[in-house]
């Protein structure tokens, strides 16, 4: 057994609220980090090692954002690790706090995301990035009005090109989120959506509709990391983590290929120390700030052949109940939230509720003993961070 | 007259500032290393495949297919986004601009223009051939 297999997700919580004019960012924060730590039955000063992105104090605070908010929750700590990944930081966290445990370095780790996009007013989507100004390929894509909407789009309009995949297809990947978001009272989006209902909202970015994206929101998630020992202890049954595969990707020099994502690398990755297929995997949270993210995501898996996933998503396969592989059943970043931008904590959240059984009975995954949670941060079309994580229910 | 898109002006680094120059004079350069014989993009100092400090500057024939493109029709003014393959070889974000948007399909063969910036400085997009 190799690092990964020593620690356990002891403790989740993700917070309510889907705009927070009344909570600042620390707040939010503490909030989470209390809502994991009575998850789990401990208490603060139980917490030895934090784990956060680097926009957890927002992006003003730069560098110093982890003092900022390691201040604020009062934490007395061996270990600090604010690797930042975008959207799969948290994905990364997990896989780096099961290291740390693993090495000894800690023994109860917590991570955090907070973030309050909507409160502020912030067109996530559809606004020219302006930050980064000094970064190496800035002067060569600003002038060219990128924004996170058209660069995923690049990437659906070349599938479609490649291999004959329909916005038809693309849509049931909404549908399916939505007909899980109908059971979750916390749900932005709760109305249950048809082919026909993505197809003719309106297009953001080709080939691209309105409803093709995820919901801005705001609020936060927190999980709690601990070793078997404790973990064991504890009043919830224990998931473990059992793999995690992490791969950036990029540009290449020019040698640009938009049908596929880091997720080529780091599926395999986590399968191998996994030691399973993709074919055991009862239940997927994949990250969906886009529909075609999730349909590229899955083919890099390997759930289903490059350039088939268009099939694959299509007639309610992820339905929970309806199709052979159940996923985001929560309503995920398309239909539930997305907040501060970034859908990974929510995605391994709702992946251990389902490993516990409890998710919400009309969507609970029955003998739910495998599930995988992956991110996608950053933007497929030009640079992004691809994180796997396979847990079990132990 | 349509209303034009803004376009934010690049922000140079020394070690890039040919290309800018060039681009000025309606030109697009491209990196290639002598090490390992590839062209690169973006321009970089060291070749981001072998590493080595042997790039030079190459002006590239300014013509190439279109890979893949996004017409962003939520904005003030609907806009072409693309990435662009060069008969060189790399493959390069832009613009395709001074068309019908409704026109542009995967593979069409493409131009070089250049449109200026906001503060004047002209930077290299491309227009169906």
């Amino acid at each position: 057994m190799r690092g990964s297999g020593h620690a356990y997700i002891a403790g989740i919580y993700e917070h309510p609220t889907r705009k927070a004019d009344d909570k600042s960012l620390a707040l939010l924060h503490a909030e989470v980090a209390k809502g994991a730590l009575e998850d789990a039955g401990l208490s603060k000063n139980d917490v030895d090692g934090y784990f956060c992105a680097g926009d957890v104090a927002g992006w003003d605070a730069r560098g110093a954002g982890p003092f900022s908010i390691i201040d604020y929750l009062g934490l007395k700590l061996r270990y600090l690790d604010s690797t930042e990944s975008w959207g799969s930081s948290y994905l990364v966290h997990v896989a780096h706090a099961a290291e740390a445990i693993a090495a000894g370095k800690c023994r109860v780790a917590l991570i955090t995301l907070a973030g309050r996009p909507r409160a502020e007013g912030f067109s996530t989507g559809t606004s020219v990035a302006n930050d980064g100004l000094t970064a190496g390929e800035a002067q060569f894509e600003l002038p060219y009005g990128p924004t996170v909407v058209n660069l995923y789009a690049m990437c659906a309009m070349r599938h479609m090109h490649e291999f004959g995949t329909t916005s038809e297809q693309l849509a049931w990947i909404k549908v399916a989120a939505s007909h899980h978001a109908q059971h979750n009272p916390h749900a932005m989006l709760r109305d249950v959506v048809t082919v026909e209902d993505v197809v003719n909202s309106p297009v953001i970015a080709d080939p691209l509709h309105r409803l093709d994206c995820c919901v801005i929101s705001d609020g936060g998630g927190a999980l709690i990391v601990t070793g078997p020992e404790i973990a064991k202890s504890l009043k919830h049954p224990p998931v473990r983590v059992i793999g995690t595969g992490y791969a950036p990707k990029h540009q290449m020099g020019g040698k640009v290929d938009l049908t596929y994502s880091g997720a080529r690398w780091s599926g395999p990755r986590a399968f191998d120390e996994a030691g399973i297929t993709p074919r055991d995997i009862k239940y997927v949270s994949i990250y969906d700030s886009f529909t075609i993210t999730v349909l590229i995501t899955l083919e890099d898996l390997g759930f289903c052949e490059k350039g088939k996933g268009g099939t694959f998503v299509a007639d309610g396969n992820l339905i929970s109940g309806v199709g052979r592989l159940p996923f985001n059943t929560d309503g995920g970043g398309l239909c539930n939230n997305h907040p501060s931008n970034r859908g990974g904590m929510t995605k391994i959240i709702e992946a251990v509720r389902q490993l516990r059984g409890i998710a919400h009975p009309a969507v609970q995954v029955a003998n739910c003993d495998l599930a995988l949670a992956h991110g996608t941060g950053g933007a497929l079309g030009t640079r992004h961070g691809s994180a796997t994580l396979i847990l079990e229910r132990a | 007259m349509a209303k034009e898109r803004k376009i934010l002006a690049p922000t140079p680094f020394p070690e890039t500032a040919r290309y800018w120059e060039a681009a000025a004079q309606g030109k697009l350069l491209v990196k290639f290393c002598t090490a390992c014989g590839e062209y690169h993009f973006y321009p970089r100092g060291l070749c981001p495949f072998c590493f080595s400090d042997k790039t030079e500057w190459r002006e590239a024939a300014g013509t190439g297919k279109i890979y893949s493109f996004s017409v962003t029709r939520r904005s003030e003014v609907p806009y072409a986004i693309a990435y662009v393959t060069l008969a060189e070889g790399p493959t390069l974000l832009t613009n395709i601009v001074d068309c019908d948007l409704d026109r542009i399909r995967i593979g069409q063969a493409v131009r070089l223009v250049v449109k200026p910036s906001e503060n004047g400085q002209a930077v290299p997009m491309f227009t169906l051939a």
